[in-house]
Order: structure tokens, then sequence, then C-alpha cells
């Protein structure tokens, strides 16, 4: 069975509960105590899909200002972006759009992209409305969750399940122009742990052998 | 009270010039417990400025050992929306004056005026940026008479400094573009509260560095702070909490959580065996309930204990570096205030709530530090290192009466040389916060008292109330103890000679006494 690695970014605006929706996904648990991210965390969780395994190294970035200028180092070498929003906020849906923009100008290869609408639960102060949100999804090729970090109903694991079949697909389009994506035909990089993952620097040097999908099949929008 | 002779008093150690815990290696820099103030007070506006922004040590250190080119520390290039100019906020905040709480308006709420010590932080175009006890959006006109008072002096080439009104000092910093005041009922004096002021504006810095601070005002005087502040707020609150509890800012030095100096040092060489040959790794810090375990540094390359009282505020007030490994930037104000560096923040295992932070200048090596961690890890519980740790951090400090010194309540003690200190565990009648703190601000008092600059002493002996104090300082050590109220001072003195015999004889366990390097 094949088995794939790849990296994921988690963008979006401070306070959309970015943290919050990954947390969930790990611990299977709702944290309320948690500090804003300083920086950026690092995960990684492995998925089984029946068509093979995935795992994924996920980098949570913060979200506030201070660190915009620090989020390339994350998403230059993703495979995945999941772009997290607050259904409770427009503004950070609005967001998002610059998010998109910011990607297709800097990022060259292949990604896919993945929609979260978040804090589906406050339902009362709902102000972005699904049909919204799963239009833009798709004028950007990407497919749109909602989820609820405090009372999950699956939407959290939709995502990561998401993200992993998208990632499964892209390796499949693509055979031989892999760049950071890493696929094996056995579960021994799993199990081993001294497999270990490139620094993101030896990477780089890869940039230029990437493949062009999803977001490059569409025009640059500026630069 | 205050004794400046000390018939005899230097017969009470046994080798007189070998203090205990002293040693001619150090990984920190030693310094004079007011040399912030000092700087403050001698040097003109202009002056500071220009030392505040010559040296970078980051690209120094990227310079002396990477072929790579440095990486830029770019900020993010949005330009500032456009804020509602003041006036507008001014008409509100008169509106709302009628009103009597808290939320709307704290100079007409009692227990707001009644706190014992406020912080406020300001720009110089007099934008609110931070206020301790309320949102400091509601303090507008409060920020604008401060502004007002600062410009004015600096109007005549002048710095005002602090005033005094009864009980109550009010205390200015300025700062680079930033304005910090204090209004303290607090026993503390002004130099005391400038190093206060001080660390809170370095906490400012660790956050954006001083370039991006310098470099908002430039491009926009009338910038809002509070949007690059948002969600530092915290480390600002904690840092002034921590401030409140610990003597290790005043006293400008670092405890040391206690081990056996075997088990220490099987601890620095797993670190520098496994960390050695990852470039540009400046510092490996290992931190148990905010004790230093270890610390390895570049050769070199020195840390200051204000640097990391800073990054001791950051790990006790992050609760998010708890569960997973964390690439975190972080400005250390004395060692580069214009450069992050890059910190690999995690805890060593669920079992073992003791936090690592690898500290390096280049960005792209997380992925070497994590399998570095990893390794670290199993090699510290192999050797029961995790063991050790989990033991130590368990275990209640040890008091006074244990030592066998049953009128001695509590003391702090300082090693000049290495800037660590020492202190036991808090034993009745410290036992509630308020009796705590109140024992620091009797410290804090005597504190001052040593180091005034105007009047230095060398001993005090003072009986208050409800306890009897002794202050000594030397050229090796400070000391600060607690007495019974009704100790007699052959007594005192007595014990004094016993303790430091105790801690000469723990000081491999108590103090670390060298200084490992990659």
């Amino acid at each position: 069975m094949k088995t794939i690695e790849g990296k994921v970014v988690i963008l979006g605006a401070q306070g959309v509960g970015k943290t919050m929706v990954i947390c969930r996904y790990i611990t299977k648990m709702f944290n309320r105590r948690i500090s804003p991210t300083i920086g950026a965390a690092f995960y990684t969780c492995n998925i089984n899909l029946e068509r093979g395994k995935v795992k994924l190294q996920i980098w949570d970035t913060a979200g506030q200002e201070r660190f915009r200028s620090m989020a390339p180092m994350y998403y230059r070498n993703a495979n995945v972006a999941l772009l997290v929003f607050d259904l409770t906020k427009h503004s950070s849906f609005n967001e998002i759009k610059s998010w998109v923009m910011e990607l297709k100008r800097n990022v060259d290869k292949t990604m896919v992209l993945v929609l979260v609408g978040n804090k589906s639960d406050l339902v009362s102060q709902r102000t972005v409305d699904a049909e919204e949100a799963s239009q833009y999804a798709t004028s950007i090729g990407a497919s749109y969750h909602e989820t609820s970090a405090v009372c999950d109903d699956g939407g959290v694991e939709s995502v990561f399940v998401a993200a992993a079949a998208g990632l499964y697909d892209l390796s499949e389009e693509n055979h031989e122009h892999l760049n950071s994506l890493r696929i094996n035909d056995s579960i021994r990089s799993i199990l081993n742990s001294d497999d270990q993952p490139a620094s993101p620097s030896s990477e780089d040097c890869l940039a230029d052998r990437s493949i062009a999908h999803g977001i490059h099949e569409k025009p640059h929008m500026c630069c | 009270m205050a004794n400046p002779e000390a018939p005899g008093v230097d017969d009470v150690i046994a080798e007189p010039g070998i203090e205990p815990g002293a040693s001619a290696e150090t990984m920190l820099v030693t310094t004079d417990s007011f040399e912030e103030y000092e700087q403050e007070m001698s040097n003109s506006i202009d002056d500071r400025q220009m030392k505040e922004s010559t040296t970078s040590t980051i690209s120094e250190l990227q310079e002396d050992i990477r072929e790579a080119p440095p990486t830029p520390t770019a900020v993010s290039p949005t330009e500032p929306k456009p804020e509602p100019p003041d006036d507008l906020e001014l008409e509100d905040n008169t509106q709302q004056l009628s009103l009597n709480s808290l939320e709307i308006d704290p100079l007409r709420n009692t227990t707001w005026l009644a706190q014992r010590k406020h912080i406020f932080i300001l720009s110089q175009a007099g934008k609110p940026i931070y206020s301790r006890h309320s949102s400091e959006d509601k303090l507008v006109t409060l920020m604008g008479v401060m502004q007002a008072l600062v410009s004015f002096v600096q109007a005549g080439n002048d710095m005002i400094r602090s005033v005094h009104a009864g009980d109550t000092n009010f205390v200015f910093v300025v700062k680079g573009p930033l304005i910090l005041v204090t209004v303290s009922k607090t026993l503390e004096s002004v130099p005391q509260l400038v190093l206060q002021l001080t660390y809170v504006y370095n906490q400012i810095v660790s956050v954006l560095t001083q370039s991006q601070l310098t470099r908002v005002y430039e491009q926009r005087r009338n910038f809002d702070l509070r949007r690059l502040l948002t969600g530092s707020e915290r480390l600002i609150d904690h840092l002034l909490n921590f401030m409140d509890k610990e003597p290790a800012f005043f006293l400008g030095a670092i405890k040391c959580l206690p081990l056996l100096p075997s088990m220490r040092d099987a601890i620095s060489q797993t670190i520098v065996q496994t960390c050695g040959k990852i470039k540009n790794l400046v510092f490996a810090i290992l931190l148990a309930n905010n004790q230093l375990v270890t610390l390895v540094r570049m050769k070199k390359y020195f840390i200051h204990p204000a640097d990391l009282h800073l990054i001791q505020n950051l790990v006790a007030s992050s609760e998010s570096f708890k569960t997973v490994e964390s690439w975190t930037p972080i400005c250390l104000p004395k060692f580069d205030s214009n450069g992050f560096m890059h910190g690999h923040v995690s805890y060593l295992a669920e079992d073992c709530q003791a936090c690592l932070l690898l500290l390096t200048v280049d960005k792209d090596v997380f992925y070497s530090l994590s399998d570095a961690k990893q390794k670290i890890v199993e090699k510290l519980r192999r050797t029961n290192c995790l063991e050790a740790i989990n033991e130590s951090m368990n275990k209640a400090s040890i008091t006074t009466a244990e030592i066998g010194l049953p009128e001695m309540r509590h003391v702090l003690y300082k090693c000049k040389s290495t800037a660590q200190f020492w202190s036991p565990g808090f034993q009745p009648p410290y036992t509630t916060d308020e009796e705590i703190e109140r024992l620091l601000g009797l410290y804090q008092c005597l504190h001052h008292r040593l180091h005034a600059p105007n009047r230095p002493l060398k001993l005090i002996f003072q009986q208050l109330d409800k306890e009897t104090m002794l202050a000594w300082v030397t050229s090796g050590f400070e000391l600060y103890l607690t007495f019974e109220p009704l100790v007699t001072k052959p007594d005192a003195i007595n014990s004094v000679s016993k303790l430091l015999k105790w801690i000469k004889k723990e000081e491999e366990r108590l103090f670390i006494l060298n200084s490992p390097t990659f």
C-alpha cells in the first residue's frame, strides 16, 4: 500500500480558532484555556484512507498581525493550506481572500486548498452564510467545511480527511514531479522513526522542479 | 535602625573571599542591581537612543557562522489603517464621565483608584497602549495629561522623572517612542520602579524588536501599537504580577533548580553532545518550575539575567507551549534588541514538565532541533535525569527551620560573581500572598538602602514590629535575612554564620558553578 507524507499549513485571522481545530482533531477534546499561538506550532498525524496512508506534518501559524511576515516560512513548502475563518466574523472571511491572493503570488507549485468555517455552533451570531462560502471555495478550487471545535459533529475530522484525500489525488496525478510531497510504496517510512523529514531549507532548492496544479491553473492575479 | 559599623561581622565567614556559590565561570552577565537606573539617569535622551541602536549581535553571529545570506527579519508590509482622530475618542470619553463603573470611567471607580500599583503605557503622541487595571481606551484623557506633563518638561530641554504626593509615587520613563508611567502606593523606591518600567519596555521590545518599534512610529507618529501587541497584553500582565512576587527581578539574579551536581552535569553534557553539531544554536535553556536547570551557550556569548527573566515570563504565561512543539520568534533586548532569535520551545515529556528552549539565529533548523530534542529526552530518560528533575520539582523547598536555624524565618542570598540567588521555602507567618508580598516589600526596602545612589550602606540591622531584618553586602554576595522580632544581634550574626556555612556546603547543589558551551 502506498504511503504519502505531506506538509499542511493552517492560515487565518487571529482568534478564528485555528489552534482549537487542530487540538480538537489531535486530542478529541476542547481546551478553553489555550493561549494565543506565538510564532507557530508543529503537529504530526497519520490518517488512514481506504486507498492508503497519509502522514501529515502540520504547521499551525499564529494569526496576529505581527506574525504575518513570518507566514511565507510555513506556506512556501506546504502541500495543503487549511484556510480557517470565523463564521461569526465576516472580516475574517474577507481576510481569507487576501491569504489566497498571497498564496497565488508566492507559491508556484500545486497546493490543495481547504476552506474551513469555524464556530458553527454559534448559529445566532452567524454572519457568513454557507452558500457564499461554498461558492467562494469553488471559485478557488477548494473544498468547504464547517466545523465547531466546541461541539464537534464530525466536521473537524472531515477537514483533515479532505486534506489527506487531496494530497493523495495530487500524488496520483503528478508522479514524476514530486516536490516536498513524499511517496513510499510501503509503510516502512511511517514505522521507521529515523526517517527524518528534510528541513525547509533543503527543500527550497527543489522548488523549481515543482509542478503546477490547482492554484497554478488559474491566471496569476498580480505581480 | 541602620548600622553602618559592623564590628566583627567579617569574621563570620570561615574563609573570607571565597563566598558560597562563587565561581570563576558563569553563563550569565553579572550586573549591578541599579544598572538600568543609572543608565536611565546618566544619559541624555540622544545618547541613549544612539546606544540602543548600534550593536547587532544576531547579525554578527549570522555573519560569523554561516555561508547563507542573513535572514531579513522582515516586517509586515501592510500599511496601518487610518485611525479615527483623537478628538472623537475624547468626545466619547467626556460624554461617559457621568456614569460610575470601571467599564465606563475607571477614574470614578473606587476599587480602581485604590489599586496599589498602576502601570500605563502610551505613545509619545499620547495614544493609549496599555493599562494594568482597566481597559486602556477608557483612559484617553488621563493619558493625555501624562503626555502633556512629559512633553511640557521636554520642551524645557529636561525630563520628568517622578512626582511624589503623600504616599503615592508617580514615576515616568520615556524610552524610544514610548512613555511608561507607574502610579505606585507601594514602598518601592523610584529606582526600583524605573527598573520595573524598563522591564515592561523590554517585554514590548522582546515581542516586536526595537527596530520594528522605531520604524512603525517613524512611518506614522499616530500609530496604534495595540494592533501589533494583540495577544501580548497577557505577557505584560503576567510580568507585572511576576515582579510583585519574585525577588529575582530587583536582585538581577536567577534561581537554579537544586540538583545533584552529577545529574546537572549529565543533563548539560547530553545537550552538548546532541546539539553540538547543530550550527547556529546559540543557547539551550532548560527551565523547571521557572528555575534554571541548565544553560548551555555558544562560546563567546552570554545571556543577561534580564533576558532570561523575560524568557521565564514567556514560558510561565504561555499555556500553549505545554502540549506542542513551538517555533517561536523571541527578541532578547540585552542580547540584540534589533533582531529575532528563533526558539524551539517544548516541554520535555508529559511526565516531566520542564521546558526546553533551543535558541538559534537560523530560521531553517526547526526539524534538526526537533530531532535533537527527541534524542535529548530519550537519553535523559535512560540516565534517570528526568526522574531527578521531577523529584526536585516536586519536593518542597527546604526551610531555614529544617536547616537548623530556628530564629531565622527567611533569607535571600545572591552570589554576585554568578548572578544567581538562592532562597528557602516560605514558612509561617509568610504563608499567604499578602504576607509574602509584604516580606518582599521589606526586602526591597533593604535592597534600596544598600544601593541608594547617594548613601549606600554595607550592613543594616533593623528591628520592626513583626520581624527583625538584616541586610549585608560584601564584594562577593548580598544577603537579606528575616528573623523573629526579638532576636538579639549576637544570635542573628551567629545564625548568619551558620547559614553561610550551610550554603557553602550545599553550593554545588544550589548553584550552577560551571558554564557548559557547545
